[in-house]
């Protein structure tokens, strides 16, 4: 029973993570929090539903087709809503109420025009399991976590090993020196986005899979702003390490006390991070500069 | 005719929660994600005691104003005594409101999801102008008061004003308080005027509209965000357009304002016939800029 709600909460846990990798790799460089994050992952879980629905393309090009539609709304979005406060150098709370325009917008033009109907994926991995030292855990879930770890592992290597992730650590740590020492800014920022987006992607398709498609499954990436909290806001290795234990924490909960509290138990568990520990467990916490 | 009577009480309440929120935002300059839920506080404390306490009007409508102050108080000691940074104290109010949702959902006084049905009508349009107009006026005097000159100071640089001597957490404090009180008096109102409550009428949406109102309306004006919080709710009301419609000009309407006129509609000023003078050609004599608060 335990180890089989650890390895339920481990591959909630990884799609927590995907998201909040996204969200956490955009408020490392900006320094706000991208309300409409959430947002990009529902139109990433439409793009993948639809290609495999209407299309009978299999899970690859459905993955494939909602990391790069997903990417190209990211970095609409960048670059018609944020680039005009970004080159006036607006403070971040207006980046945020921005951001919070952008999520109603698009959350409410897909009700108008798609509809408010759940869609649920059509059944892809049939409903086996693999068994795991006597427990059990799904074939979709063991190849959601496999996934996850995978493009987070990708994206940490991209990070690491090219010219555009250095330039992209270097940002986050003080974005005036990095454009100083010849990092054009704008075009950083939209490779920012097209990686968060990318992943908003991989994130929509598996929730699409996992839960249904529906215009307020933004609702669920709210988690991902309390992994990123729980880890630290803008740093990566914290929002893998903070989408897990999320995922963890919440099954436990829910298994072992109820399932009502579970989102109580969250949504409290973010306000007791901000107070006790802002900085999270591997952040940095910076005070409002003067 | 009714139809106008019941859209004139739908905006004076809006217009107690949003200036209570103009308090909050406009004039301390803090973010606040999650006022629905003191509105559905003030709501269901209001609610539950006229429908099964029997308890007069007047009195339930100021134990859900006490009801949203006290929770407000539990909610902003920890996070406002911990000097939150905006954004984060943004995030810990969006998760605020969700609890307050979920916890609504799942008490029996509250009858769950189902929601309260059947509650008396006792929130008529005079009730509701009286409240409002007396809340307008108060939040006046609260603004032009030594405690409003403390939060506008804060508001603009909470360093400086900390080293010229005040005490950031209680103007904070205060100025939370005040707003939620303002949130629990509408939820109260508007309770009593559509008979029926449940809590998915206080999500983030309702949280957002308001917050829009005050960005829209200008940031450090009282009478920008009630101008915005009654075209909000009057155009679709006269343009018969859809619910959904109306939310994807909200969305829009902050991301243009935030891209274009950060300041709102009215910016700092308030709304007067001088500036009407102004801006009718030719009568622009006697005013120069006059900044407001």
């Amino acid at each position: 029973m335990f180890l089989q709600t650890l390895i339920t909460g481990l591959s909630i846990g990884g799609i927590y993570a995907l998201m909040a990798v996204g969200y956490s790799l955009v408020f490392s460089i900006l320094n706000f929090s991208n309300f409409a994050h959430g947002t990009i992952i529902m139109l990433g879980a439409y793009i993948g539903y639809f290609l495999i629905s209407w299309f009978y393309s299999s899970l690859a090009i459905s993955l494939l087709g909602a990391i790069v539609g997903a990417a190209i709304f990211a970095l609409l979005n960048v670059s018609l809503a944020y680039i005009p406060l970004i080159n006036r150098k607006a403070p971040p709370l207006y980046l945020m109420i921005t951001s919070m325009g952008v999520s109603i917008f698009l959350e409410n033009m897909v009700y108008v025009t798609v509809g408010s109907h759940f869609y649920s994926f059509p059944e892809i991995f049939k409903k086996s399991s693999v068994s795991f030292f006597g427990s059990e855990i799904s074939t979709l879930d063991l190849f959601a976590l496999i996934f996850s770890f995978i493009a987070i592992s990708g994206l940490h290597l991209f990070l690491t090993r090219t010219k555009m992730g250095t330039a992209i650590r270097a940002a986050s740590y003080d974005m005036t020196v990095a454009s100083l020492n010849g990092v054009n800014m704008n075009r950083l920022i939209g490779v920012v986005f097209i990686l968060a987006g990318a992943f908003a992607g991989i994130a929509g398709v598996f929730l699409g899979i996992k839960y249904m498609v529906y215009p307020t499954m933004g609702w669920i990436t709210s988690k991902a702003y309390i992994a990123a909290v729980i880890g630290g806001l803008g740093s990566l290795p914290g929002a893998v390490i903070g989408g897990v234990i999320l995922g963890i924490l919440e099954t436990f909960v829910s298994v072992y006390i109820s399932s009502v509290i579970r989102d109580v138990f969250s949504f409290s568990l973010v306000i007791i991070f901000l107070v006790i520990l802002p900085a999270g467990l591997l952040g940095k916490y910076l005070e409002e500069k003067v | 005719m009714q139809y106008i009577l019941g859209v004139l009480s739908v905006i004076g309440i809006e217009i107690i929660a949003t200036v209570g929120l103009s308090v909050f935002t406009g004039f301390t300059g803090l973010f606040s994600l999650g006022h629905a839920a003191f509105m559905a506080i003030g709501a269901y404390t209001a609610a539950i005691l006229t429908y099964f306490y029997n308890v007069p009007f007047l009195f339930a409508l100021l134990a859900g104003m006490l009801m949203s102050a006290a929770v407000s108080m539990i909610i902003g000691f920890p996070t406002l005594r911990a000097k939150l940074r905006g954004d984060y104290f943004a995030i810990a109010t969006l998760g605020f409101g969700e609890a307050v949702r979920v916890i609504l959902e799942n008490l029996s006084i509250t009858q769950g999801a189902r929601g309260l049905p059947g509650i008396s009508h006792y929130t008529t349009l005079p009730v509701v102008m009286v409240f409002s107009l007396l809340v307008v006026w108060m939040t006046r005097n609260f603004i032009w008061s030594k405690y409003g000159r403390n939060a506008i100071a804060v508001r603009e640089d909470a360093v400086a004003s900390e080293m010229a001597g005040i005490d950031l957490f209680k103007v904070r404090m205060i100025s939370l308080i005040y707003s939620a009180a303002c949130g629990g008096l509408a939820g109260g109102l508007f309770a009593h005027y559509l008979n029926y409550i449940q809590p998915a009428m206080f999500t983030s949406v309702l949280s957002t509209q308001l917050t829009a109102a005050v960005v829209a309306g200008g940031m450090g004006s009282l009478t920008g965000p009630i101008i915005a919080i009654s075209l909000f709710i009057a155009v679709p009301e006269v343009l018969r357009v859809a619910n959904m419609w109306r939310l994807v000009v909200y969305g829009l309407i902050l991301v243009l304002i935030m891209i274009y006129r950060p300041s709102g509609i009215m910016g700092y000023h308030e709304f007067s016939f001088e500036i009407l003078k102004k801006i009718i050609p030719g009568r622009a004599a006697g005013y120069a800029g006059k900044r407001g608060i």
